[in-house]
């Protein structure tokens, strides 16, 4: 007996569903092996890390809070993505969303009014765009590739956002610590649950998701992109831009990953300080593939990769497994999703030696 | 500037070249097969916290710097099994392995942040090392010369050697060099295995000489700008290396500008440098005048299949 592999005609579009469940199975199967083997209760780490944030108010509204980001920039990068855009920088233009709507509420801090919160956020989705801009630029003006400029402008955003922390915008009343003043109650996102940090913008992510399902879908703009992912010389054929493309979906994918920064420092966070993303931008990546890219599928996978986070912070506190756990474990997830898709595109057959010429 | 500080200048440049210079040539080996791995950095990361921990523990560097190469090597095999077995999407899959990496690499650092090791150890060159002045350019760690005896070992082997005849076809063109009967898929996994130990090295370099400590994420994105030495150095040795003490010198440019206070810069703008260097670099072999006059493998980045 062996095992033969053949390449299947269509790629099975019933594993392209089923394949990311089953990645999120085995990947809580070997991150569980991962706890033991680390001289942790397997039992006890599982339950805190994947089950106990789903118990209660407080897990289940953080799971949106932090899904929100997630799902954002998942979204948006998805359209890259689907493109063949490699917009690998969204964790750069998210931070420089959350300055430049952030500079706006700090700008305005003594005024009040119900304009302001809608300011910040075009800033903040103009902030995004303007840095996903520069690699858009220069992918279509001098055909530089857009991965290796959109992570370096990563670090410069970070570098940026210090800068101004510890410099000019640094709350002159707050003993010296690197951080801004807080934005007043017009500068902040609302709060949907009492006693929980589940905020508006939660709404806006879900709403901006089902809109760009909708684009994605029903639109010719959805379409092109689609089809210059798919072959660009058809789409060339066919008379679609390439640049256009290219233009478009980095430019929504920053805007997108800008607000989803602005989210933060005007949500859960209230003020701008050093470090106001966990990695968002880059785990949006796993979110996008595990969603599939397709908007709605992006939606549970954002959950789950929230889980990661809440669950890695959960586990630190009930049975002290080290917090770095969690991007291993979201480094797994990517990597079995990345393996299992191998089942997609071709079929697993055991086969006698004897009948095994092919 | 005196005659002195140049030197210390140029001694800098070249600890901070180094790990630059190792992970470059390694990853222009496997780009040179006609594979496409993105995960430098989270070998980098991963090698530098495993040297790191062998040498905390046993004291030992020799034995801290194989581990190291090891740890990238075995990283570079997960990569190499998904890419090449399971074909999948080479880019993804360089992505999943620097955010496995870097995770991997804060949970094995967990317990070792802010321990001291000391450095590697200097080997003089004799002779050379005795000479006034540039003398101190000869008495460096072994690091730093097998950076320089790789390239030319690289280049030899890329250009005069059978083996890197084949590997140079595989990355060319997979199916003749298949057809003639060279075992594509094998070839190319060596490489990617060789990839994967010179990022280890380069990040034990970073992590047992340059600034012997572990600090999380403390590569800073010197694997991204590895790779873009790769493209810069149009795929070819010894242009890798000029790349590299290119991006070490305005590293330590940098460092010098902050340290000197000569300029009423803000440290971060001056930290932006390496970064902002490789973009304008990127652009300008892109096109213009200094446009690279070679291109990329034809294979870079394209899965093989073996026809049955």
């Amino acid at each position: 007996m062996r095992i033969l592999v053949e390449p299947r005609r269509q790629p099975s579009r019933r594993l392209w569903t089923l394949t990311p469940i089953l990645a999120l199975v085995l990947t809580m199967a070997i991150a569980t092996a991962l706890f033991a083997a680390l001289g942790y209760d397997a039992a006890d780490s599982f339950m805190a890390f994947f089950v106990s944030p789903l118990t209660d108010l407080t897990g289940l509204t953080e799971l949106a809070v932090k899904g929100a980001p997630l799902l954002m920039i998942a979204a948006g990068l998805a359209m890259a993505f689907r493109a063949g855009v490699s917009n690998i920088g969204a964790e750069g233009q998210l931070i420089m969303g959350a300055v430049a709507g952030g500079g706006v509420a700090l700008a305005f801090w003594e005024q009040s009014g119900p304009w302001i919160l809608p300011l910040m956020a075009l800033a903040g989705i103009g902030g995004g765009m303007a840095w996903a801009a520069i690699p858009a630029f220069l992918r279509v003006r001098f055909a530089v590739s857009e991965i290796l400029t959109s992570l370096m402008l990563t670090y410069v955003a970070d570098l940026f956002l210090n800068l101004l922390v510890y410099g000019p915008w640094r709350d002159p009343d707050g003993m010296n610590f690197p951080q801004s003043r807080l934005f007043n109650d017009d500068e902040t996102l609302g709060i949907l649950v009492d006693g929980t940090r589940l905020h508006t913008g939660t709404l806006v992510a879900l709403v901006l998701a089902l809109a760009v399902w909708v684009v994605m879908t029903r639109s010719l703009l959805g379409f092109r992109i689609r089809t210059v992912g798919a072959s660009a010389a058809a789409a060339r054929y066919a008379g679609f831009g390439n640049d256009r493309v290219i233009w478009f979906t980095l430019l929504a994918s920053g805007g997108l990953a800008g607000l989803a920064g602005l989210f933060e420092v005007a949500g859960p966070i209230g003020q701008i300080i050093p470090q106001i993303t966990p990695g968002y931008g880059f785990t949006a990546i796993i979110v996008a593939f595990l969603g599939r890219l397709h908007p709605l599928g992006i939606v549970p996978a954002a959950l789950v990769v929230a889980l990661s986070y809440i669950g890695g912070e959960n586990a630190q506190v009930l049975v002290g497994l080290p917090k770095a756990v969690t991007g291993v474990v979201q480094g797994l997830l990517l990597f079995i999703l990345l393996a299992s898709d191998f089942l997609v595109r071709y079929r697993l057959r055991l086969a006698r030696r004897a009948g095994a010429a092919a | 500037m005196s005659a002195e500080m140049l030197v210390s200048l140029l001694l800098t440049t070249m600890t901070a070249a180094t790990p630059l210079l190792l992970a470059a040539l390694g990853e222009l080996v496997v780009e040179r097969a006609g594979v496409l791995n993105l995960g430098v950095e989270g070998m980098m990361l991963t090698g530098a916290v495993s040297g790191f921990a062998i040498m905390s523990l046993t004291g030992n560097p020799a034995l801290a710097i194989l581990t190291a190469v090891a740890a990238g090597a075995l990283l570079a095999a997960i990569f190499g099994f998904l890419v090449l077995s399971l074909m999948s999407n080479q880019v993804a899959t360089g992505l999943a392995l620097t955010i496995f990496g870097t995770g991997l690499s804060a949970l094995i650092g967990t317990g070792f942040t802010g321990r001291p090791v000391p450095g590697l150890a200097k080997l003089p060159v004799p002779v050379l090392s005795a000479i006034p002045l540039v003398g101190r350019l000869f008495d460096q760690d072994a690091l730093v010369y097998l950076a320089i005896v790789a390239v030319a070992a690289i280049a030899w082997f890329l250009k005069s050697t059978r083996g890197g005849l084949v590997l140079r076809a595989v990355g060319e063109a997979d199916l003749s060099a298949h057809s003639i009967g060279y075992p594509v898929l094998r070839i190319r996994f060596l490489a990617i295995l060789f990839g994967g130990a010179m990022a280890g090295l380069g990040g034990a370099y970073l992590s047992l000489a340059y600034t012997p400590m572990w600090v999380e994420n403390m590569t800073a994105g010197r694997g991204w700008i590895a790779l873009a030495i790769v493209v810069f150095a149009a795929w070819r040795p010894w242009r890798a290396a000029g790349g590299a003490y290119l991006f070490g010198g305005i590293t330590v440019l940098q460092l010098y500008l902050q340290g000197s206070g000569l300029l009423p810069i803000p440290p971060q703008l001056l930290s932006m440098l390496p970064y902002l260097g490789t973009i304008l670099v990127l652009t300008l072999i892109s096109s213009g005048p200094f446009r690279a006059r070679f291109s990329p493998p034809a294979c870079l980045g394209k899965p093989f299949r073996p026809p049955t």
